[in-house]
C-alpha cells in the first residue's frame, strides 16, 4: 500500500507527464495544418505532371527506344525500396506501419529470390531496418536539421535513386510512405516509381488523342527523357510531404490519447489519495475517542 | 483588346498564378515564345529565365523560372515550373547561390553528357544574373 506521500508524488508526475503531452498535441495541430497545406499546395503539380505524362506515355508505348524510366530495364531481379519514415518517434503507429509493410515486402521479395536494396528516409526508419536488414541498406537520408520540407530535399533523394539507376544498380524501385487521409487514418503505401506507373485515368481520358496533335518543342522523345527523372523527384517530393502530414496527424492522435489516458490516471490516483487520507483522519478520531474514554 | 485565356504558373511547392491572361512570354528551350490566344497545341520544355505575363487587366507582372515545361492549349496554358519566384524577390543573393550549387554539381557530374547540361544550365543563369537584377 503506497504512503500519502507515494501517491501525492505521483500525482504530480502524471500531471507533469500530462502537460507535456497536451503541449505536444497542440504543437502538433498547428503543425499538422502546415504539412496539410503544403501537402495541398503540392498537388496540382503533380496532378499536371501525372497526365502529361500519362500521355506522352501512352503515345510512346510500344515504341523500343522509350527510356528506361519508362519502359524499364526489363528485368525484374534487383529492387529498391525508399522507405519514407519520420525523423522522430511518438507518434502512435505511424513509423512502425510503414516499416512493417516494407520488411513484409523485402522478405516476400527475398523469398522469390530476388535481391533486395533499401534506401531510408529519415531516422527511425534507418534505426529498425537497419537491424534486421544491415547489408541490404544502399543509402540513408536525413532531414533532421531541415525546418521546412521544401522540393530541394526531394530532389536530393531522386537524384541519388537516379544516380543508382543510371548505374545498373536496381531494375525496380518502390516508394514506402504514408498516405494522409485524415487526422485520424493514415495508410502505409507502397507505390511503384521505375518504371513509372500512372493513374488509372489515362484511358478515361482522351489524352492520348489530343497528345497526337501537340507540337513539342524539342521532339517528343527529348521532352519525355527530361520529364521522367523529374517525375521521380516529383513523387518523392509528394511523398514526404504526405509523410509528413501524416506523422503530425499520427503524433496529434497518440499525443490526444496520451492525455486521456493521464487524466483517467490522475482521477483514480485522486480517489485513492482521498479514500486513504479519510481512512487516517477516522483513525486518528478513533485513537483521540478510544483515549478519551480510557480516562 | 485580345482575347483572354487561363495561364497557370505551377512550382511544386505551390500554385502561382492562375489568371485569365492576354499574353504570356515563355523562355522556351529553342527561343522565347510569346503565347496569344488559340495557340496550336504545343508542349515544350523551358529554360531558366523571365517569364512575363500579361493580365486581362492590363498589368504586367514577372517571374522568374529555373527550368521545367509548359503546355500550351488553345484555351490555356499551363506552365509548370522546377522552381519559380516572383521577379521581385530575386536578388543577385540567391542567384549566386543557385550558381554555386550547379557548378558544385558540374564538378561531381560524371558523364560528359549530364557535364554539357549542366554547363548550359549555369550559362543561362549567368545570363539571367545579368539582365535579371540591375545592380
Amino acid at each position: 500500500m503506497p504512503s500519502l506521500k507515494d501517491l501525492k508524488n505521483r500525482i504530480a508526475s502524471v500531471k507533469a507527464t500530462q502537460k507535456i503531452t497536451k503541449a505536444m498535441k497542440m504543437v502538433a495541430a498547428a503543425k499538422l495544418r502546415r504539412a496539410q497545406e503544403a501537402a495541398e499546395a503540392a498537388r496540382p503539380y503533380a496532378e499536371r505532371m501525372n497526365k502529361v505524362l500519362a500521355g506522352l506515355s501512352a503515345a510512346n508505348a510500344g515504341n523500343a527506344e522509350a527510356p528506361l524510366l519508362l519502359s524499364g530495364t526489363g528485368k525484374d531481379q534487383v529492387h529498391l525500396l525508399i522507405v519514407a519514415t519520420g525523423e522522430r518517434g511518438l507518434a502512435g503507429g505511424f513509423n512502425s506501419s510503414i516499416i512493417r509493410l516494407a520488411r513484409d515486402h523485402a522478405q516476400k521479395l527475398l523469398a522469390q529470390g530476388k535481391t533486395v536494396k533499401i534506401l531510408t528516409v529519415g531516422r527511425k526508419g534507418n534505426e529498425v531496418l537497419r537491424r534486421s536488414f544491415k547489408e541490404n541498406i544502399v543509402h540513408y537520408v536525413t532531414f533532421r536539421e531541415v525546418k521546412q520540407l521544401g522540393f530541394v530535399q526531394a530532389d536530393e533523394v531522386a537524384h541519388k535513386v537516379l544516380e543508382l539507376f543510371n548505374a545498373g544498380e536496381f531494375d525496380v524501385a518502390t516508394l514506402f510512405f504514408a498516405r494522409f487521409q485524415s487526422v485520424i487514418s493514415q495508410v502505409a503505401t507502397a507505390q511503384q516509381i521505375i518504371p513509372a506507373k500512372f493513374g488509372g485515368d489515362v484511358s478515361a481520358e482522351p489524352t492520348t488523342a489530343s497528345s497526337a496533335l501537340y507540337e513539342y518543342e524539342p521532339s517528343e522523345q527529348e521532352i519525355l527523357e527530361d520529364l521522367l527523372p523529374r517525375n521521380v523527384a516529383v513523387q518523392i517530393f509528394r511523398a514526404l510531404l504526405e509523410n509528413n502530414a501524416s506523422f503530425y496527424g499520427a503524433q496529434m492522435s497518440a499525443m490526444d490519447n496520451a492525455t486521456r489516458n493521464a487524466g483517467d490516471m490522475i482521477n483514480k490516483l485522486t480517489l485513492s489519495y482521498n479514500r486513504q487520507r479519510q481512512a487516517q483522519i477516522t483513525k486518528e478520531l478513533i485513537e483521540i475517542i478510544s483515549g478519551a474514554e480510557a480516562l | 483588346m485580345a482575347d483572354a485565356f487561363n495561364f497557370e504558373l505551377v512550382s511544386p511547392e505551390r500554385l502561382l498564378v492562375s489568371e485569365k491572361v492576354t499574353e504570356v512570354v515563355i523562355p522556351a528551350t529553342l527561343g522565347e515564345m510569346t503565347v496569344l490566344v488559340n495557340h496550336a497545341p504545343t508542349m515544350t520544355t523551358i529554360k531558366p529565365g523571365v517569364v512575363t505575363v500579361k493580365l486581362a487587366s492590363g498589368q504586367v507582372n514577372k517571374y522568374v523560372v529555373f527550368g521545367g515545361f509548359a503546355d500550351i492549349l488553345p484555351t490555356s496554358c499551363t506552365l509548370l515550373a522546377e522552381s519559380a519566384v516572383p521577379a521581385s524577390e530575386v536578388t543577385r543573393d540567391t542567384l549566386q547561390k543557385r550558381i554555386e550549387t550547379i557548378q558544385a554539381e558540374i564538378n561531381k557530374a560524371q558523364s560528359d553528357e549530364h557535364k554539357t547540361k549542366l554547363e548550359q544550365f549555369l550559362a543561362e543563369l549567368t545570363h539571367l544574373n545579368g539582365i535579371v537584377v540591375p545592380a
